[in-house]
């Protein structure tokens, strides 16, 4: 359901906001101080006063201010809510029609869907041309005009129920993507086919007022994707509101104008290296210093790759690897929230400089939903979108998954793993097979890490919480989907090394930095197009850094000098460095392995803990010719 | 502004008591912060180490140049003490002095109790105990900020002074006919 949010919603909210304010000091005065009952974890809830249920293992992370009220959520009565289901974007003609260069046209076409803001009249704000702009759905460098898929989204303020209704917690206002054609409220999810070249148009509708964190400039990252630089959403190319930009997604594969301009699976032959095929990315706003606020304030969507060309991860459970689709390939975005236990609405620390942690893990942007599934095989889609919370997540029954991606990329076999460990930005694809549950059985979706601060990870298992539910429902029923044994082989690492770079990440007087430099727009490295290069990350104690670098993904050589887990032996586009980051153990050092093909200009690399990321843990690279 | 904005506002900040290199008496939410675009850090005049503080303030002094016009206008630059008992108004001023600071930019000193809240609640601490007893730690960076928009982000001390400035510039909203001259423009 979308609400563009009108004057008469913004007082209704203020009202209901007002009455909650109310409630709550009235409880205050019912003899205990505001601040004991928020430790007894006590405030009123629709119900009246009721305890606080749930996520123990969940504490908020409250900077250092031990003389400020301690932020406790408002409590959430749990599963309560259905999982919501990402909503697939429908392909539109966009109005104007995508151009090489800037578009000179204002946003046209039909006027607003209920509860979406009218963008007629925006200004395309890209100012550099699209690279391979013909040789991927571009009908002419001079004229407009796109023979591929076309997607269009807003960015806009939406009031969103993160509680069930009946806890009695009034709506947040949230930025997210809205699908303008229909309405349809993020995460919103891309289906993507390889040799489908896909314009994503990104209309920024954000309001000055950001009701207490968020800056409304964005610029959004397709997170792995093998994307030109004026397409790949970087820190530095945010656009203000009443401007869109196209964004070009060729949906190609690593090496298709470099080291394999064709090669074969299947028996089919496609550009680029297959060995390189993706399955699970996302997009999300990456505006310098603005990337945590604006991320956690719901701008994330899913962008999920599928290869039918070569018969693999086709979207269909009767071909290719024959995984769990349609309906039953589920994701699910993990974000832990604060919500202000005074007035209900979301919360974000804003001088907390080393990491955000809620206490309440929302999926899908409801607090502790539950699905209802058929016994048959699932495939979920596991994203971690922080700010800075790493999870590991097991299965009440002690059911193993069958665990297909790291980082959203095909492995090269299943693994079979009882609890997965993922950090902020990590993606893993498995598959839950119900089939030997019964009708009314109740299965947990549990995280068992512990985390207390904006570290990292302790890497202790501690006694789980519930964050899914999963309700068994039906008889027994056909599943023609599969556990494939195999996957995909992994693109060799066995080629020249032109260049080798070290990067160290470390605090450095209260924040972030690489190198022992803070985050500017100088250029760091400049990679030489098509080559490889070894890059060494470093980091000292205390600390866990989720680095991403942008472009191309990656292999991890080494860890310490050690092979990597057999989960990382793997194509992935996050290298984990510091402490607590393979069960208890931490990691000083670590190789990787990365190749710079087939576009030129400037990338990111960062840590994507966003709090770290915002305080300059970043630096940028350009591929040059 | 609705009720639960200006309380998530006012709930932000403390409101201790400061005095000023002028030897005034101010509210830190009240007087300093509140409806104010404001760049602000913790340092300390002692501060010998790597001489991290004295650089800092030469680079905050090359910002205040940068944005003449406007400090103590609509910009408003504050530098909080870490060491309040060394750290009196008239060492202050001596210290302004030195640095050729120009009006619109506040040393401040108050209760070691008071800044040290203060600093906590606005983040220049650590959760290692070593590290947050160890001063210097808490002088590399400096927070910008636009409080009536309720925009905050931070910035090295020592970055260019021409990036501390494009950080809190690009803070503010733009007019429509700058946003679309910048509307698009890579910052590159």
């Amino acid at each position: 359901m979308s609400i563009q949010i009108l004057k008469s919603d913004r007082r209704r909210q203020e009202k209901l906001v007002a009455r909650y304010m109310q409630e709550i000091r009235d409880i205050a005065k019912g003899g205990f101080s505001r601040r004991e009952l928020l430790k007894m974890g006590l405030v009123m809830g629709g119900a009246g006063l009721i305890e606080m249920a749930g996520m123990r293992g969940f504490k908020p992370y409250w900077a250092h201010a031990d003389n400020a009220i301690p932020f406790i959520s408002p409590p959430n009565t749990p599963f309560v809510d259905p999982l919501p289901i990402p909503p697939t974007m429908t392909p539109v003609k966009l109005f104007p029609a995508p151009t090489r260069q800037r578009n000179p046209n204002p946003a046209a076409g039909p006027g607003p869907v209920a509860g979406v803001v009218d963008v007629r009249g925006f200004t395309e704000a890209r100012v550099e041309p699209h690279q391979r702009w013909r040789e991927f759905g571009g009908v002419s460098d001079t004229d407009p005009g796109f023979n591929g898929t076309m997607l269009e989204s807003i960015e806009q303020a939406v009031l969103f129920d993160f509680y069930p209704t009946r806890d009695g917690v009034p709506p947040s206002t949230i930025w997210t993507f809205v699908e303008r054609s229909t309405g349809k409220v993020g995460p919103l999810r891309i289906k993507a086919q390889y040799g489908q070249p896909i314009v994503h148009r990104i209309h920024n509708a954000l309001p000055d007022d950001n009701g207490g964190f968020g800056r409304n400039q964005t610029t959004t990252h397709l997170h792995n994707g093998h994307d030109a630089s004026e397409s790949d959403g970087g820190p530095l190319r945010g656009y203000d509101k009443n401007h869109f930009y196209d964004y070009h997604y060729p949906n190609v594969r690593a090496g298709f104008s470099s080291t394999h301009h064709t090669t074969t699976l299947n028996g089919r032959t496609v550009p680029g290296d297959v060995r390189e095929t993706m399955s699970f990315l996302w997009y999300h706003d990456h505006e310098v210093d603005f990337t945590a606020q604006n991320t956690y304030k719901m701008l994330a969507s899913f962008y999920t790759l599928f290869s039918n060309d070569i018969l693999l991860d086709t979207d269909d459970e009767t071909t290719g690897l024959r995984l769990p689709s349609g309906e039953f390939d589920i994701p699910m975005l993990f974000m832990d929230k604060v919500f202000d236990p005074v007035t209900g609405q979301l919360f974000f620390d804003l001088f907390n400089l080393d990491g955000i942690l809620g206490d309440k893990m929302t999926v899908n942007g409801k607090i502790q939903p539950f699905l209802e599934v058929q016994r048959r095989k699932y495939r979920f889609r596991f994203l971690v979108g922080g700010p800075s919370r790493f999870l590991e997540l097991s299965l009440s029954n002690g059911q193993p998954f069958f665990r297909l991606t790291s980082d959203g990329n095909l492995l090269p076999r299943t693994l079979i793993e009882n609890s997965i460990r993922i950090a902020v930005a990590e993606r893993v694809d498995v598959i839950v097979d119900f089939s030997g549950a019964k009708a009314g059985d109740r299965i947990y979706l549990q995280n068992r890490l512990e985390q207390t601060n904006g570290r990292g990870p302790t890497g202790k298992l501690i006694a789980p919480d519930n964050v899914v539910e999963f309700r068994v429902v039906g008889g027994p029923v056909n599943d023609p989907s599969q556990v494939p044994a195999t996957l995909l082989a992994l693109p060799d690492t066995n080629v020249r090394i032109a260049q080798r770079r070290d990067w160290s990440f470390d605090r450095k007087g209260g924040a972030w930095a690489v190198n022992g430099k803070f985050f500017d727009r100088t250029i760091s490295a400049f990679p030489k197009q098509n080559t490889a290069e070894m890059w060494r990350f470093k980091s000292g104690k205390g600390w866990a850094h989720p680095v991403h670098p942008h472009l191309e993904e990656h292999q991890i050589l080494s860890r310490d000098n050690q092979p990597p887990p057999d989960f990382e032996v793997a194509r992935k586009d996050m290298a984990v460095i510091g402490e607590n980051v393979i069960g208890t153990r931490g990691t000083g050092e670590i190789q990787i392995f990365m190749q710079f093909r087939d576009w030129l200009g400037d990338y990111p690399m960062h840590c994507h803990n966003t709090v770290h990321e915002d305080h300059a843990m970043m630096i940028l690279f350009q591929i040059v010719p | 502004m609705d009720e639960s904005a200006a309380e998530r506002r006012r709930r932000r900040f403390l409101n201790v008591a400061l005095t000023t290199h002028e030897g005034r008496t101010v509210r830190f939410y009240d007087d300093l912060i509140k409806d104010k675009t404001v760049l602000l850090n913790f340092f300390y005049t002692n501060c010998v180490n790597e001489a991290i503080c004295p650089l800092t303030t030469a680079n905050l002094v090359r910002v205040q140049k940068l944005l003449a016009s406007r400090i103590g206008r609509d910009i408003f630059m504050y530098s909080i003490t870490l060491d309040p008992d060394h750290d009196t108004p008239k060492v202050l001023a001596k210290y302004a002095r030195a640095f050729g600071v120009k009006p619109g930019w506040l040393f401040l000193t108050g209760s070691a109790p008071d800044i040290e809240a203060l600093r906590r609640s606005l983040g220049y601490a650590s959760p290692d105990p070593v590290e947050d007893k160890d001063r210097s730690q808490h002088i590399g960076t400096v927070r910008l900020g636009i409080e009536p928009l309720e925009r905050w982000a931070a910035c090295a001390s020592l970055a260019r002074p021409e990036w501390i400035v494009q950080s809190l510039t690009r803070l503010e909203p733009k007019a429509a006919a700058q946003q679309d001259r910048h509307g698009g423009k890579s910052r590159l």
